[in-house]
């Protein structure tokens, strides 16, 4: 599912708020937009039943370039990890994964 | 920032008021869950990739009775993978 059929699928749920595909997918990004940055202000965003985002730091280490052999430094950095929440767990887990 | 946050917040930059907000960010959440349910990933571009995953049946131990062997069942898992205008606005990318 992208983004465009995540507006479909809203557009067509019954508690709906929207008419037009244009005004759900406004609704849609500023839900995005909004999640990314909360994660940036508060370093969590944690939505009850869908799970957590939080900032997760990366310490600087040593890394190898495998083909050369090469010692290399990889420096600190960030990035957004995700726990899923205890409802989405459980579903999850009943679904069956069609995954690739 | 829980979900009453984001509701303000959203409420806040677009002038909407914050029930029919409310509704439409527990709408947005409940259809990635359902997309899930039904056994197949979501990709929303630059926010990022939820995606399922199984993990495979294996054997574990209750650290309480070590003399018991328990299989833990295979089960599927939600993973997520932030997109690249998440990374960045965020500051996982140096942006040279």
């Amino acid at each position: 599912m992208n983004k465009q059929e995540l507006v479909e699928a809203i557009l067509k749920s019954k508690t709906s708020p929207y008419e037009t595909k244009a005004d759900a997918e406004r609704a849609v990004k500023a839900v995005l937009e909004s999640i990314t940055a909360g994660i940036k202000k508060d370093g969590n965003v944690q939505l009850i039943g869908f799970g957590t985002f939080s900032l997760r730091k990366r310490s600087a280490r040593k890394g190898r370039n495998p083909s050369t052999g090469e010692v290399i430094k990889i420096k600190a950095s960030k990035t957004v990890g995700f726990r899923p929440g205890a409802a989405l767990k459980e579903v999850a887990s009943k679904s069956r994964a069609k995954i690739k | 920032m829980t979900k009453r946050d984001l509701v303000v917040r959203i409420a806040m930059q677009t002038g909407v008021n914050q029930r029919d907000v409310s509704d439409i960010v527990q709408l947005t959440l409940d259809s990635v869950v359902d997309e899930l349910a039904a056994g197949r990933g979501v990709e929303l571009r630059n926010f990022g990739v939820f995606s399922l995953k199984t993990r495979k049946k294996r054997v574990g131990r209750n650290p309480n009775e070590p003399e018991n062997e328990v299989e833990i069942p295979e089960r599927v898992v939600v993973k997520f993978k932030p997109g690249k205008t998440m990374r960045e606005r965020v500051g996982c990318i140096d942006v040279d």
